[in-house]
């Protein structure tokens, strides 16, 4: 900064700056989505055009990779498939060009709803249980409440796999490996370190005049709890919700390790997806486009509690 | 810890009051509520962080393996422990680690602290553009890991096509080169991160009052001092609590890598994780990998624990 010019507020940055400091930032998003719309627009297109070479930006769009995502093919004879009565619907003539037929649905939408179950299930209880404990860290007067918090906390600092060993055991022996219920157990145990910070950090934003206002007008305890804390948290609960549906949406070593099939979610899956000769790439990019999208989605509802979400609620804005 | 990470409302415990006059009306006294609400969540934590834990420890001790699980347990006192730590394998993907480690905080506390000083400058769209820079941290370790796999593809890959653009290096492979598969999950995990140190420095210039650089403008000191002596001081805490967070996080990497790499070529991206997940779940070296589990507990413990001391050093400067 020259002292050339030197009007105006003296800290307002110039209009010059402000320009390259927009344009810098403008590159480096543009550059750092590459990556993603790369991959949205490889899942349509065909095998041919995902691993032609030079990469092809401008291609006819196909939705083979989401047919292939979906169903279960297997080659057939020109003989065999002329043999056959005509295709009936867009996705079985798109089979049929392949010479192949379609011989069912994947396990795709199957681990993608596992995804939904266990994402949800687990989120729900670890908001349930994070709520009723971070209100009782921000009211009440705890022994030991910031040694109990450091050790809610820590729970999250054990790699995932070292913690997977004696839970692979304890689970082994109590048949939750590859369940369900196995898996909804324990995200909700690993979401409760960030559930419980979060909230009581949103928590402590309430006054807590008006519960005590509540009280003097004849609430006990657990209905001031239930009718003036728990609406005015709302929105943090709201936010806790979605950071915990999204780690137990992107979690995979715990699903890698402990489940393998009934239960098993979506991210330890979708590398599998294979296609003849080794990986099907648009078939991969379309189930990771389907993937990724809800929680691209969630990031854009959550911006603003972004902060305050990945550090635990150590930070806020 | 958890000094540094409560918010400094919290600390002031604003609610910590006595809550209601002893006694006041009908329902739970606040006690129970207190405990009653606190209960599940440390039941919960006990029963799949802490005991899993306490028995991992047991198995450290013995040859158990998971698979032979009926085979007669034999006690060998610290046998385990002497083998981890002479064993060479371990001190590689210790070597291993330690370079993805600093090198990927190293270029996301350069990049994202550039990023958030730009970004302070709040030119029109900034907030827009901040939502797109900070998609990639909320994705799937795993899904990126295996969609980087399609982009660092030697043939067809778009990674390559862009480099050889710039400078024609003919055909290589990012994940197949031992010298260069290292550096491969550096540049994923740096493209993931960097928003995340971004945002938090970005809190960090935020929270800087105005009133410090008009002073110092007053007082006639350059814009490279004012850098030096306002911004990179303040902004401090709030990156070290960014590489605190990382360093963790890092140091259990295990999801990404395990998808780009699988480790190799080799042993050249085994991270710990990934070398604890051959022992225990590949070769089944229970009682071996319970271990090094233990270790890497008491390693990211001990990191975390010296770190944080040294944030509120920092802090109170």
């Amino acid at each position: 900064m020259t002292a050339a010019d030197r009007p105006r507020s003296i800290v307002e940055p110039r209009p010059f700056s402000r320009r390259l400091a927009a344009v810098v930032i403008v590159v480096y998003a543009l550059v750092s989505a590459i990556p993603l719309l790369w991959i949205v627009a490889t899942s349509f297109k065909t095998p041919e055009d995902a691993i032609a070479y030079p990469p092809k930006v401008f291609f006819t769009p196909s939705l083979e990779g989401y047919v292939n995502l979906f169903t279960a093919r297997t080659r057939q004879t020109p003989e065999y498939l002329a043999s056959l009565p005509p295709p009936e619907t867009w996705y079985e003539e798109l089979v049929r060009k392949r010479h192949m037929v379609i011989t069912g649905p994947s396990r795709f939408a199957g681990r993608y709803l596992n995804s939904v179950i266990i994402g949800f299930g687990s989120t729900f209880f670890a908001v349930f249980l994070g709520t009723l404990a971070a209100y009782a860290f921000s009211r009440f007067r705890i022994p030991l409440a910031d040694d109990l918090l450091f050790f809610i906390l820590s729970t999250r600092m054990f790699p995932p796999v070292a913690v997977a060993i004696p839970i692979y055991l304890m689970y082994r022996k109590l048949g939750l490996t590859d369940s369900h219920l196995g898996m909804i157990i324990l995200y909700t145990a690993v979401n409760l370190s960030l559930s419980v910070w979060l909230l009581k950090g949103f928590i402590d934003e309430i006054p807590k005049e008006y519960e005590e206002a509540a009280m003097v007008d004849g609430y006990t305890r657990l209905q001031a709890f239930r009718k003036v804390v728990l609406p005015q948290a709302a929105a943090g609960i709201a936010a806790t919700a979605i950071f915990c549906l999204i780690f137990a949406w992107n979690e995979y070593a715990f699903a890698l390790l402990l489940t393998s099939g009934l239960a098993q979610t979506a991210p330890p899956f979708i590398p599998n997806i294979i296609g003849e000769g080794g990986l099907d790439w648009p078939a991969v990019a379309a189930g990771t486009t389907l993937f990724l999208l809800p929680v691209m989605i969630f990031t854009i509802i959550l911006r603003r509690h972004l902060l305050r979400g990945i550090t635990f609620g150590a930070l806020r804005r | 810890m958890n000094e540094a990470l409560t918010p400094p409302e919290a600390q002031r415990a604003p609610s910590r009051s006595a809550g209601m006059p002893a006694g006041h009306r009908s329902g739970l006294s606040d006690r129970a509520v207190a405990w009653l609400f606190v209960a599940p969540t440390i039941a919960l934590l006990l029963a799949i962080n802490i005991f899993p834990l306490l028995w991992n420890i047991y198995l450290s001790f013995t040859n158990y393996k998971a698979n032979a699980p009926h085979r007669p347990l034999r006690w060998l006192g610290l046998r385990n422990y002497e083998r981890v730590l002479s064993n060479e394998d371990i001190w590689s993907s210790m070597q291993v680690t330690a370079h993805f480690v600093f090198w990927s905080i190293l270029l996301q506390v350069l990049l994202g602290f550039s990023l958030a000083w730009l970004l302070n400058r709040r030119f029109r769209g900034s907030a827009f553009w901040t939502t797109v820079i900070v998609i990639p941290m909320m994705l799937s370790p795993a899904v990126v890991g295996v969609f980087w796999s399609y982009l660092f593809q030697p043939q067809a890959g778009i990674f390559n096509y862009i480099v050889n653009f710039f400078h024609d290096f003919g055909k290589f492979t990012m994940i197949g080169d031992p010298d260069l598969a290292p550096w491969a999950i550096v540049l994923v995990d740096t493209w993931m991160w960097t928003p995340f140190v971004m945002l938090i420095c970005l809190a960090g210039l935020r929270a800087i009052p105005e009133y410090l650089y008009e002073a110092a403008e007053v007082d006639g000191a350059s814009s490279w001092r004012q850098f030096w002596t306002i911004t990179v001081p303040l902004v401090l805490p709030f990156l070290m609590l960014a590489v605190l967070f990382r360093a963790i996080e890092n140091f259990k990497m295990f999801d990404m890598v395990v998808e780009l790499t699988s480790g190799g070529p080799g042993s050249a991206t085994e991270l710990a994780s990934i070398y604890l997940k051959r022992e225990a779940f590949e070769k089944w070296r229970t009682g071996y990998s319970a271990a090094l589990a233990v270790i890497l507990f008491v390693t990211v413990f001990g990191v975390a624990n010296i770190y944080v001391k040294l944030l509120n050093r920092v802090k109170q400067r």
